[in-house]
């Protein structure tokens, strides 16, 4: 049932390439519906697989002469990545509904990311991983170079290099095990079980690691998201940070330490306290927390404000991959959800409720627009999804940074002392930014206070009421009732630490 | 010899020149009088169909081995049979092309070569003589610089092809010194018979001369650095179906004759009869040599063909860059028979279950053919926007979403093709490439220079994105549609279909491939 996200995505785009010109409202209902299609398919799979293991979706022999499978499946930790592309997916359309450039185009290009995903997080074949995984790098380019703004031709093209190195990488890597291996087969699986040697895993671990992780935004490879999230036009970023960068931390954990898992062994000897590959990304993951969040506190552009905020918090996924221990494994998936939701409700209300209204995203000037008056709804929004985003209880960013700390403590503890500067610091940037934008004390001038009252701005309509609705109550509901992803997050995360992909 | 498996084995190259025949007599007897129109399009259709009955003809040479004495001339069947099918589809292609243009009166002509170049294709991929290599290179090699200069009105057409008949008479008598060098140690002209008399003499400083000399004749044909500095002038002076054949068939050729060399040494009599222990000893001893030579020629090419494709600012100086990049990427997979005899042993020679040296050159047939394809693609999309604007730069290109959306999207399918995005067949190609070189050694040199070829295959995703960028992205200067004859249109549909269809089940051209050409 699940696979059918992925033929549905690809087929809406095929479609909405096809439409006849000038169809525009027509183009934004066939998105609506194919990604709501999209998120009943991945709600009833995850309700479906609640309290079961792996199950396998599709087996088909796919090239038989190298032993390459169409193997579709889905373990806890896939299910729930799947309900986050969902979700993103519907939020992306509701934010994007007012395209107006080449719109059946943009869905086009966005239904065909919104299939790669889904596709990326059903594999369980590396090579058909890798397919989709390279599938939804040439939709991102057109993305942001055609509909996107500040410098988009030179965001874009950073984004797709380093994406595209970030995958050769892997391919490389992807080459090397399948021939080391020997086993004629490129299922996860497979390759787990080959008996890879040490010194092999030794290498090639930090290589597919580092190449899956550029895109999951590490320190210090992390330079494409900032620039690429800010050019994005809003729905393609509420994607990028929602669930390209989940797609490089998913690569890391299912084939990066699931395949590789000697790699992260220690190497014998240490030098300045680092001892393994394990600490030397556990060292530049907590770097990018820390950098992130202190780089976000000097921004003069509210969205490169949520740009860093997303390497900061991308951080403490990678973070909590590394502990290697179910709880800070476990709160990296959940913290790979959140971040999902929550980066997503952040780049909405920056990029499509505040700057399509007032047209800046300079932070000197919203400050004399008092926009918490003139868009009260935005203002409230990005405090609810600020306090979410820094971690407040209640929401689900605190369930899961609480428990790649804790994971984190267990392995080492000053890991966890740096870490808390950064939750610090991450209070102190979304307030400045909340305080800046929204609720800022400059006196107006009789100037900008014209008798007649404020110029108005657009009302707010019903695809921006209905997409903060939606993230904030996933947001909400989440860290109420954790439990119902943890359930399904927990068991994998257990079979995945236990054996490699069993 | 008899004239029974002559006439057998030759029968697809003769359907050719019937044809070449046929259309001069109908186009310079009946059509004289006739609309520029017709005459092309009757022309064209008259090649086309000699390519399909010579297709037709493939089935009845039934893998003959034509001898003479115990010495083989030409052998069908195999890798030769997927060459030979390779060349006669894509000449197809190449000439429906033709119907769109207006370079030439003299279309017969221009037809006829085509097929007789092509003929010379069909003889080198089967060749297993050096003399019926060196005839058969000749003939396609004089088609292609008669060609090259079909487009008497154009300056840079007459520069380009003095350029390439100047490099490759040079490249030829390379090539022949070298082939008589050859002849020189072994006493013979037979593939199989000097692979016999090398092996048991030994390596010799000789033999590295002439395997030099040999590598950089044929490195001229398959614009390898540094034999390549033609192919830039060549690819943007020559008619546009004329630069499509040259990208397309002629490669195709080349490189199946390099297989065929490789596999001529590795088979000799084209049976595994022969291989001894002994035998195999010697052929170990001798092959790394000429493998050092082609890796350093497959690393140069894929590092100077990446590179300097990335400042061009002419699309179809941009393609001769990156084919010069692509032949890189092939003749790893050429040099890698090398590697693998260099360390293997006769034992496990005959133990793996799936040869990896077959399993290598299946894989440069693989990618060789969808290059050319999409080559040819891609110089047909050229050659329509050319026609509407004048020139072939990068930004005669902008907007062409908006003039033409079908001709957008060809080009988006076929160079993301190039750059190897799955799921379309450039990306299998490269894959499938890159593991053979894995599957016949993962040691360090080997594994070094696909990494390098991956690396480089990122780098070149940049400046196929410099056209994508220009077609799609950036703002539209001109509006005015772009119109495309139907029969161009519906042959680089076709051309991107295939890209499509190829790349999502890549399994029906492999298996058809390992079909024809066991694996073990």
């Amino acid at each position: 049932m699940l696979a059918w996200t992925i033929y549905l995505s690809f087929a809406g785009a095929l479609v909405q390439a096809l439409l006849p010109k000038g169809k525009n409202g027509l183009a934004r209902w066939l998105a609506l519906s194919v990604a709501v299609a999209g998120l009943a398919l991945a709600v009833a799979g995850f309700v479906a697989g609640m309290g079961q293991g792996r199950m396998v979706i599709v087996d088909l022999p796919w090239v038989p002469s190298m032993g390459v499978h169409y193997l579709l499946a889905a373990d806890g930790i896939s299910r729930v990545l799947v309900l986050l592309t969902g979700l993103a997916a519907v939020a992306g359309v509701l934010f994007s509904w007012n395209i107006e450039l080449r719109t059946k185009e943009f869905f086009a290009f966005f239904l065909a990311l919104i299939g790669g995903v889904y596709g990326v997080f059903l594999s369980f074949d590396l090579f058909l991983l890798f397919v989709f995984y390279e599938i939804a790098i040439v939709p991102k380019y057109f993305l942001i170079s055609i509909w996107g703004s500040t410098r988009r031709e030179y965001a874009a093209m950073k984004l797709a290099l380093y994406s595209f190195v970030g995958s050769s990488m892997v391919l490389i890597g992807l080459l090397a095990a399948y021939a080391t291996a020997g086993s004629h087969s490129t299922s996860l699986i497979a390759l787990a079980h080959a008996g890879l040697p040490v010194s092999f895993q030794m290498w090639c671990f930090p290589l597919v690691f580092t190449g899956f992780a550029i895109l999951a935004g590490m320190w210090p490879f992390h330079t494409w998201a900032p620039t690429g999230h800010v050019a994005a036009p809003t729905g393609a970023s509420m994607l990028l940070a929602g669930v390209v960068m989940k797609l490089g931390a998913y690569g890391c954990l299912r084939v990066g330490i699931a395949l590789f898992p000697r790699g992260l062994d220690p190497w014998g000897f240490s030098f300045l306290g680092i001892g393994s590959w394990r600490t030397v990304f556990a060292v530049l993951a907590v770097i990018g927390i820390v950098y992130g969040a202190l780089v976000a506190l000097v921004q003069t552009d509210f969205k490169f404000v949520i740009g860093y905020s997303s390497v900061s918090h991308m951080g403490f996924v990678l973070l909590g991959l590394v502990t290697l221990n179910q709880i800070g494994m476990t709160g990296a998936v959940m913290q790979m959800f959140s971040h999902g939701i929550l980066a997503g409700l952040l780049f909405a209300i920056v990029g499509r409720i505040v700057y399509e209204r007032t047209h800046t995203r300079q932070l000197a000037e919203l400050e004399t627009m008092h926009l918490s008056k003139r868009l009260p709804f935005a203002a409230w929004a990005f405090v609810i999804a600020g306090m979410a985003s820094m971690g407040l209880p209640g929401f689900s960013g605190f369930v899961s940074e609480l428990q790649i700390v804790v994971g984190a403590w267990k392995v080492q503890p000053w890991w966890t002392a740096a870490v808390g500067i950064g939750i610090v610091v991450s209070v102190a940037y979304t307030w400045r930014a909340l305080q800046k934008a929204f609720f800022s004390d400059i006196r107006p001038t009789p100037d900008d206070h014209p008798r007649t009252g404020w110029h108005d701005l657009a009302p707010i309509t019903w695809p921006e009421y209905t997409g903060v609705a939606l993230l904030t109550g996933v947001s909400l509901f989440v860290g109420l009732y954790p439990r119902i992803l943890l359930d399904t997050i927990e068991p994998a995360v257990k079979a995945l630490l236990a054996g490699g992909v069993q | 010899m008899n004239y029974t498996d002559l006439f057998r084995a030759m029968l697809p190259e003769t359907a050719l020149e019937i044809a070449a025949l046929l259309v001069v007599v109908v186009d310079l007897g009946f059509l004289r009088k006739a609309a520029y129109k017709i005459r092309v399009t009757v022309a064209a259709l008259l090649g086309v169909a000699g390519c399909c009955v010579a297709l037709w003809a493939m089935q009845f040479q039934g893998g003959v081995w034509l001898r003479f004495g115990d010495a083989a001339l030409l052998g069908t069947g195999g890798i030769a049979a997927v060459a030979q099918t390779g060349i006669l589809v894509l000449t197809a292609l190449t000439l429906l092309l033709l119907i769109d243009t207006d370079f030439t009166r003299h279309v017969g002509e221009y037809v006829a070569v085509v097929l007789m170049a092509s003929c010379g294709g069909l003889m080198i991929a089967a060749a297993q003589d050096l003399l019926v290599i060196f005839v058969g290179l000749e003939l396609l090699s004089l088609g292609l610089y008669i060609l090259t200069a079909f487009a008497k009105r154009s300056g840079k057409s007459a520069e380009a092809a003095l350029k390439y008949y100047l490099f490759g008479g040079m490249s030829a008598a390379f090539l022949l010194f070298g082939f008589s060098y050859i002849y020189g140690l072994s006493g013979s002209t037979n593939l199989a018979q000097i692979q016999r008399s090398i092996a048991a003499t030994g390596p010799s400083p000789l033999l590295y001369v002439a395997w030099i000399l040999v590598v950089a004749g044929l490195g001229f044909k398959v614009a390898a650095v540094p034999f390549h500095l033609w192919a830039p002038d060549t690819y943007e002076g020559a008619p546009a179906p004329a630069a499509a054949f040259i990208a397309s068939v002629s490669k195709v050729a080349s490189f199946a004759l390099l297989v065929t060399l490789s596999m001529g040494w590795l088979m000799p009599g084209g049976g595994a009869k022969d291989v001894t222990e002994s035998y195999l000893r010697g052929v170990y001893q001798t092959w790394p040599q000429l493998a050092t030579i082609l890796l350093i020629v497959a690393a140069a090419s894929m590092i100077v063909g990446n590179l300097a494709a990335l400042v061009q600012g002419s699309v179809r100086r941009l393609l001769a860059y990156s084919a010069i990049a692509h032949a890189g990427y092939m003749l790893l997979g050429v040099a890698t028979h090398a590697a693998y005899t260099g360390q293997g042993s006769a034992l496990q020679f005959f133990a793996s279950s799936i040869n990896p040296a077959i399993r290598s050159s299946n894989a440069v047939l693989y990618y060789i053919l969808t290059y050319g394809l999409a080559t040819i693609g891609a110089f047909g999309v050229v050659a329509v926007v050319e026609r509407a604007t004048g020139s072939d730069r990068l930004d005669a290109f902008l907007g062409l979403h908006k003039r033409n959306p079908l001709l957008a999207a060809v080009l988006l399918v076929l160079f993301l093709s190039l750059a190897g995005i799955p799921p379309l067949v450039g990306f299998w190609a490269k894959f499938n490439l890159f593991s053979a070189v894995l599957g016949v050694s993962a040691g360090p040199v080997p594994f070094g220079l696909v990494a390098l070829a991956v690396a480089l295959s990122a780098v070149s995703l940049y400046y196929y994105l410099q056209v994508l960028k220009r077609a799609y992205v950036m703002p539209v200067v001109d509006e005015t549609p772009i119109k495309a004859h139907p029969v161009t249109m519906a042959v680089l549909l076709l051309i991107a279909a295939a890209v499509v269809v190829l790349g999502c089940f890549p399994a029906l051209l492999s298996g058809w491939i390992n079909c024809l050409a066991p694996l073990r």
